[in-house]
């Protein structure tokens, strides 16, 4: 009686772990951005290594790269700041050097390396996926095990495909319950990551179960593996199901023919055994969920949309509650918003431009307000265009924008001002992450959109017909 | 990496819980491609004023804490973002351990990486350490102690990782040296 992670886990132990040693576990895929590999192909080149498997690495650029236009490194010297370019040209040599094809500025494929992956059928269910990014965990929708790595470690897979790792523990969030409509999964995780706090998963693994995850589509599974790492898990999974074959089936990385059967006659074993057993258990009961916002300063500090900050008197809660610019007691509702951000690896895959786009089609954006819509890949780009989405953006006084990490990192150009409130569908509320002074809300893309079209927070569900 | 057996030092508190890694070190930072000069960056959205101007209210800018190489944090210190700047950052302005009662996964792991040692206390030894900044502690790993006003507290620590901080061993050598037991995983799932 095993679950989906240990089966996972240990399929891929090469050298089991022991009291002085840690387990030597085997890495399926390697996805790779600019900002966290240039020192570990540093120390391969120190120390006179190749890169061991090319085959098994994705690499591209979407942390440091502009959102406008750019198509030649020409163009993004001139857009760009220049550590920012310089960092994207040491990708594309390291990525020379070493034999690794970069889906760079020419590729159609370019995007956030945690869309592109699935997008592409790279991501797929039984794999050990490991990228220097924290939000990797959002593969972990398609049954995978996908975590977030430091750049020593980004060097130990180039150099062995293998990492060192003990094995962590499990963590089943049950959900009971169907969403109401116009809830969403990004509303879903953050009233996890409320109620288990931002440390609540910490050396855990968490696989979500329940009626509510498994009415999920692909991409809100996405969506709520993506946080995983907000409640301090560094992986979060869903067991694979016919929802995610039929995703899969057809993508280009995906087996074709006779190995598409063989590879699902092995996925359908994954998912957990009845009766397998969890370090820890949590029950979460959707039925009456509403849309969620934060109001502090990292994701755990959370509420529904019509509820009312809380009252707390630890510092470090006034603190944040300071730096938000709320006050205890009052309601969100109504606090005037200058910036709503639409994008990211949580949120900027197609279904989610369609959703801010049922809010938008037909009306206008507040007139003091930026909305900045941003594909998550250039697939998505490519397909909410033949839609008309980004006309629908467009016509509501918005900016659509070109493939990238943007405004959720706020790492070339795309940041919030000192001070400015912004809406943001992306994953991280910390103080200055979307630029120096900025004060993040984080919120699903119909709450996102709502709030742009009202220029103050707003429940989106006045707004969806 | 330099061999660690002890460190001995005064502390400098930052309570705060979830203290995160953008914090740490903000992002805007990361366009680097070395490892070296994050120091002076580290926790600058705290540190400076808007014009570059060491706060002079902020811990590691107050005198009597120059030189601390014990950083004790609140509960759940490095949440957040995989980013290894972040103990590179802390260890390059000269922080060597961070004390707290949680340490999140990542951060702890890149941490053991660089030689940055994580100490994990208990909530009362954590209380003691935050209400007395300035204290002088002594880490030693081979007892995987610490000593707190005159008490030492055992904290957990991996035996690998420790082994690795003791004699100055990097990982991959280990790794590398897994190479036929690697070849025959190939092998046998190709």
């Amino acid at each position: 009686m095993a679950s989906l992670f240990e089966k996972i886990w240990t399929s891929h132990v090469v050298v089991p772990e022991t009291a002085e040693t840690p387990a030597v576990l085997y890495v399926d895929l390697h996805l790779l951005h600019e900002v966290t590999t240039p020192q570990a192909f540093d120390l391969l080149r120190a120390q006179g290594l190749p890169v061991r498997r090319t085959d098994k690495c994705l690499a591209t650029l979407d942390h440091s790269t502009p959102t406008v236009p750019v198509t030649t490194l020409r163009d993004l010297e001139v857009v760009s700041e220049p550590a920012a370019a310089k960092q994207v040209r040491q990708m594309e040599k390291n990525c020379k050097d070493f034999g690794i094809e970069l889906h760079g500025f020419a590729s159609r494929d370019r995007g956030i390396v945690h869309v592109m992956g699935p997008e592409l059928g790279a991501t797929q269910p039984g794999a050990t996926i490991v990228c220097g990014d924290s939000h990797t965990s959002t593969h972990g929708a398609f049954g995978a095990l996908a975590f977030g790595i430091g750049t020593t470690e980004v060097g130990h897979v180039l150099a062995t495909q293998c990492l060192l790792q003990r094995k962590p523990k499990t963590l089943a969030i049950n959900t009971v319950g169907t969403l109401p409509s116009e809830v969403t999964a990004k509303d879903l995780i953050l009233k996890i990551i409320g109620t288990i706090g931002v440390g609540g998963g910490t050396g855990h693994v968490i696989e979500y179960r329940g009626s509510a995850v498994s009415a999920l589509s692909m991409e809100q599974r996405m969506t709520v593996c993506n946080m995983s790492i907000e409640a301090g898990a560094r992986a979060g999974m869903v067991a694979p199901d016919d929802t995610t074959y039929q995703y899969m089936a057809g993508r280009p990385l995906a087996p074709k023919g006779a190995a598409w059967d063989a590879a699902l006659a092995g996925w359908r074993q994954l998912p957990s055994d009845a009766g397998a057993k969890f370090d820890k258990e949590v029950t979460i009961d959707v039925a009456g969920l509403r849309p969620m916002v934060t109001f502090g300063t990292n994701p755990g500090m959370v509420i529904p949309i019509d509820g009312a900050v809380p009252v707390d008197n630890d510092p470090a809660f006034r603190k944040a509650l300071a730096y938000m610019q709320v006050e205890p007691g009052k309601p969100l509702l109504g606090v005037p918003v200058d910036v709503v951000f639409i994008g990211s690896c949580t949120n900027g895959r197609l279904s989610d431009i369609r959703e801010a786009a049922r809010i938008l089609r037909g009306r206008r954006v507040a007139e003091h307000v930026r909305l900045l819509v941003v594909p998550g890949s250039a697939d998505v780009k490519r397909q909410a265009e033949a839609e008309g989405l980004d006309e629908v953006v467009r016509a509501a006084g918005g900016e659509w924008r070109e493939p990238g990490c943007s405004m959720c990192i706020g790492m070339n150009g795309d940041t919030v001002p000192s001070g400015k409130l912004s809406v943001s569908t992306s994953n991280r509320n910390f103080e200055g992450r979307q630029g120096s002074g900025a004060r993040t809300v984080l919120a699903s893309p119909l709450t996102a959109a709502a709030a742009a079209v009202r220029g103050h927070i707003t429940d989106p569900r006045e707004l969806v017909s | 990496m330099e061999p660690i057996k002890q460190i001995r030092s005064k502390t400098v508190v930052l309570a705060n819980d979830d203290i995160d890694t953008d914090q740490i070190i903000p992002a805007r930072f990361l366009t680097t491609t070395t490892k070296e000069g994050l120091g002076k960056n580290l926790f600058a959205e705290w540190r400076y004023d808007k014009d570059g101007r060491e706060r002079p209210e902020f811990a590691l800018n107050r005198p009597e804490n120059r030189g601390a190489a014990v950083l004790v944090g609140g509960r759940n210190f490095g949440c957040g973002s995989s980013r290894e700047h972040a103990p590179w950052a802390l260890l390059d302005f000269g922080i060597r351990a961070v004390v707290s009662t949680t340490i999140a996964d990542i951060f702890r792991s890149n941490s053991l990486k660089n030689g940055l040692v994580p100490v994990i206390v208990d909530a009362a030894s954590h209380r003691w350490l935050l209400e007395h900044p300035g204290t002088e502690v002594l880490i030693d790993l081979p007892s995987s102690t610490i000593e707190i006003d005159g008490k030492r507290v055992g904290f957990p620590i991996d035996s690998f990782a420790r082994y690795c901080l003791m004699n100055g061993v990097d990982q991959l050598g280990f790794l590398l040296e897994q190479e036929a037991a690697i070849g025959s995983y190939e092998l046998a799932h190709t």
